[in-house]
């Protein structure tokens, strides 16, 4: 067993045994978290701790309350007092160093807005007036510009960032996002189901993007998905949250029959198929939600 | 044609809201809201009749229900856009007390009613006092100082309200601040180009920028440089031809930039 | 508008209210017309609604501002002059609707739309204002123009108005079930071949003239009131088309002829009945509609338990 690192931003730690040989100051911890969400109970008893440079996924089934994690780590939802530390400190504390994708990102396709534009928003979208080519902090300006060309460079938009992004394909919308995530530099970068739109190579090259990023700029990463599997050759952990609890690990030790049946308190088998993809068959789904009547 | 004073007036007047009306105009139609400008300047247009038939100074009673009605439909809706079913719905109602105001309080046949109206939808920018036209100059420049101001962060809440609140944009209220500045320069300008009109001043060099360029600021100074040469153009138009009405001037060359910009193949967008 | 003759009392007596109410022949005709245009701009508004397509009805319905002071110029008769503006209007906005469309691509957007309609309108105007300063006699009538009368409205007026509804609501019953599947999910309705952007310029024609005639009732400022909130609130009240295509056409009917009958006993003017019924029935609905909600929410028990997924719901005109 790993022993308990000490909480806060100190610097690289020696790497408990079996983590893939990733050193790095620990990001995100929980300690017997709970979320509930409108009297009822989302999940609870959670132990989870993810480290600079990692690339972690969460999985679960509908309604298991992944999004509901991302959101904890925000500081957005209720949860006990230091059962969650986000870079050293509560939730909500740190969010100007987390880079945030929400889910289902929904833009109105026909906005006329560039790419490189909305990444710059990212990073001074929040200080008032407009920027001036001229005057007192020019250079802080000018500074800012070119931090935002690095990062566009650095997700490989370049090509297409001076467009608007209603003329861009989703793959190419979600590398703007990611850019503009990145932008001031976060110690964590969250993406919600990033790649549920996607067709299958711009999964592949997200992911790989996701990775890149990870380890150059040793950024904590927690990806929501569906599926494990386009992730599987990149991910150092998995978070698999379902039945209300939560466990990590490396994929062959969670991802097992044995441990999701004890998760979901049924039968569940993980079956390996011969190039090496991974299909859990026997998952309840979650009650259906309905939703609001009127659309 | 400078030394007439009433066209100084209205160039200085005019300057100011057409430059108001330009930057403001720009948000407008990137958020889709020119229905709630519509519904503002229409509201402004009942302000201006009951103030006009009851004889109280416009300028007030037209300030407040204009701005009353903004704070109203930012309250409605979530981001602070009420949805344009509940628009339509409220501001038809505030219609039809503007209705019962002119019957309750006109003392004249309905033909002067008519007169009234008229001149409420078209304005009088050649009518203005010199006292006036600088207090409408003064507006104009506030709003566009204070549009300038909240620009940035009301570009991100507009483009994606979601991550710009993680950021902590306040964006319902930026939301809020944007109608009240939309009412502002409609009650403003209900009196140089009248009420209905002042809408073309805020869609048609809003709308125009932005097929124009997708850069935003160059795009708000394109909008409200748009705005300024067809006030600019309109003025001098209606002072040579005597027979075509300010108003009907100033807005025909807003709608031609439109119209000129919607035909323009999409090339030169890009460079821009 | 307060009518110039003997001031007609409300009594407690229905039957005799009724009686001198329908006394007249204007009111008769008036009554006639107003259900009559209930009726066509419940069902209109009814897909205008689900559209959200509203500002392109009230810029439509401004347009006959310029088309009664052109037809006034030029020495036509307004009606002319209303329905040739709304029918130009509506093909204007269609027209800019899909500007920009190529195949695959989504058109200019709800920026975009909004701007163009708005740019409509002012054109509309503008032009109004130098037909009106070029041939002034249009000044009288601008007060009823905006808001409406509902005084001398002759027999002829009436059958007008009935064809046109005939026409109208008979198209409708044609391209109705397209038409849904079109407002409700464009890009499958593409996939089934349905004719799209014929649909749209047709459906904004038939809104243009359904307003041109509602417009005369209430005027072009106040034809909000039938065309917006009676489909509104019957949609926020049941989802199922059926029965909110009939509930619409029940609160449209019931606030104009409520409208009518007060109006006729008072002194103020029915623009006035007709928004503030217009307005009340529309918050009733919303306040109906949020109290059922979250009665249903509490009903519903809290999910702890994995069940297996209920059957999607069906498409609403399936």
């Amino acid at each position: 067993m790993a022993a308990q690192p000490d909480k806060g931003m100190s610097a690289a730690i020696s790497e408990p045994p079996g983590l893939g040989g990733r050193a790095g100051a620990v990001a995100i911890e929980l300690r017997d978290a709970r979320a509930s969400m409108g009297g009822h109970v989302v999940w609870s008893g959670v132990d989870l701790l993810v480290r600079e440079g990692e690339f972690v996924a969460v999985l679960g089934p509908n309604g298991s309350g992944k999004s509901t994690l991302l959101k904890a780590v925000l500081g957005l939802m209720h949860t006990p007092r230091s059962a969650v530390t986000v870079l050293g400190g509560p939730p909500g504390a740190a969010n100007r160093r987390i880079g945030y994708l929400p889910q289902r990102h929904a833009y109105d396709s026909t906005l006329r807005v560039r790419g490189v534009d909305l990444v710059r928003l990212g990073l001074d979208g929040s200080s008032w007036g407009i920027p001036l080519p001229v005057g007192p902090r020019a250079a802080a300006r000018r500074q800012a510009k070119r931090r935002v060309e690095e990062v566009i460079e650095l997700v490989g938009a370049d090509a297409y960032a001076d467009r608007p992004l209603s003329e861009l394909s989703g793959g190419e919308q979600q590398r703007i996002l990611i850019a503009q995530a990145l932008v001031r530099r976060p110690r964590i970068l969250m993406l919600d189901e990033p790649l549920d739109s996607l067709d299958l190579p711009n999964q592949a090259a997200v992911t790989a993007l996701v990775q890149r990023i990870c380890r150059t700029e040793n950024v904590a990463v927690l990806l929501v998905a569906h599926d494990v599997n386009p992730l599987l050759a990149y991910l150092d952990q998995v978070i698999y949250l379902a039945g209300g609890r939560a466990l990590q690990g490396p994929v062959e030790e969670v991802i097992t029959s044995a441990k999701l049946s004890e998760l979901y308190g049924a039968p569940i088998d993980v079956l390996r198929t011969r190039d090496g993809r991974l299909v859990v068959v026997g998952q309840p789904e979650a009650p259906h939600v309905h939703g609001h009547r009127h659309g | 044609m400078l030394s007439h004073e009433f066209i100084r007036n209205a160039y200085l007047a005019g300057t100011f809201v057409a430059l108001a009306c330009g930057v403001v105009g720009w948000f407008v139609v990137l958020r889709g809201q020119v229905f709630a400008g519509d519904a503002l300047s229409h509201v402004a247009f009942v302000g201006a009749i009951a103030a006009a038939v009851v004889g109280i100074d416009e300028r007030v009673g037209l300030f407040a229900l204009t701005l009353g009605f903004a704070a109203v439909m930012a309250g409605l809706g979530r981001r602070a856009q009420a949805d344009d079913v509940t628009i339509g719905v409220v501001f038809s109602w505030v219609l039809g007390i503007g209705v019962l105001l002119i019957a309750l309080l006109s003392t004249s046949a309905s033909g002067s009613n008519g007169l009234i109206l008229a001149n409420t939808l078209f304005g009088s920018i050649f009518g203005l006092s010199a006292g006036q036209s600088v207090v409408a100059a003064a507006i104009g420049f506030g709003v566009v100082l204070a549009s300038l101001a909240i620009a940035r962060p009301l570009l991100f809440a507009s483009v994606d309200a979601e991550i710009a609140t993680l950021h902590g944009v306040p964006v319902r209220a930026l939301g809020l601040g944007l109608l009240l500045l939309i009412g502002a320069v409609t009650a403003e300008g209900a009196q140089a180009i009248g009420a209905l009109l002042v809408l073309g001043l805020i869609a048609a060099p809003g709308g125009a920028a932005l097929k124009l360029t997708s850069r935003p600021y160059l795009g708000m100074g394109l909008s409200a440089a748009i705005a300024l040469v067809a006030m600019w153009g309109g003025i001098a138009l209606s002072y040579a031809i005597p027979s075509l009405p300010p108003s009907t001037a100033i807005i025909g060359l807003a709608v031609a930039s439109y119209l000129i910009a919607s035909l323009l193949p999409r090339v030169p967008t890009i460079a821009l | 508008m307060a009518i110039g003759m003997a001031e007609p009392t409300l009594t407690w007596n229905l039957a005799r209210d009724v009686e001198e109410l329908l006394r007249y022949r204007f009111m008769v005709h008036a009554f006639e017309a107003g259900t009559i245009v209930a009726v066509m701009a419940a069902i209109v508004g009814w897909y205008m609604v689900l559209r959200r397509q509203s500002f392109a009805g009230h810029t439509i319905a401004v347009m006959s501002f310029p088309g009664t002071a052109g037809a006034a110029l030029a020495g036509l008769p307004s009606a002319v002059g209303y329905y040739l503006a709304c029918g130009i209007a509506a093909l204007a906005i269609g027209r800019a609707r899909h500007a920009g469309t190529t195949a695959g691509r989504a058109g200019v957007g709800r920026s975009g739309e909004s701007a163009a309609i708005g740019v409509v309108q002012v054109a509309g105007l503008a032009l109004g204002f130098l037909f009106l300063s070029l041939y002034s006699g249009v000044l009288e009538q601008l007060e009823s123009l905006l808001f409406g009368t509902f005084l001398g409205i002759d027999s002829a007026q009436v059958l007008t108005l009935l064809i046109v509804a005939i026409v109208v609501l008979a198209a409708l019953a044609v391209v109705g079930r397209p038409l849904l599947l079109v407002s409700l999910d464009t890009e499958v309705a593409r996939a089934r071949g349905v004719p799209v952007r014929a649909l749209d310029v047709g459906f904004l024609l038939l809104l243009g003239l359904a307003v041109a005639a509602t417009t005369q009732i209430t005027g072009a400022l106040l034809v909000f009131a039938l065309l917006v909130a009676p489909p509104a609130a019957a949609q926020v009240l049941t989802a199922r088309p059926g029965r909110s295509l009939a509930l619409s056409v029940a609160l449209a009917l019931l606030i104009t002829w409520l409208a009518l009958s007060i109006s006729y006993f008072s002194p103020y003017p029915l623009g006035f009945f007709l928004t503030t019924l217009a307005i009340g029935v529309y918050v009733l609905a919303q306040l109906v509609g949020c109290a059922s909600a979250r009665a249903a929410r509490e009903r519903r028990p809290s999910a702890t338990v994995a069940r297996p997924p209920s059957t999607p719901s069906p498409l609403p005109f399936a």
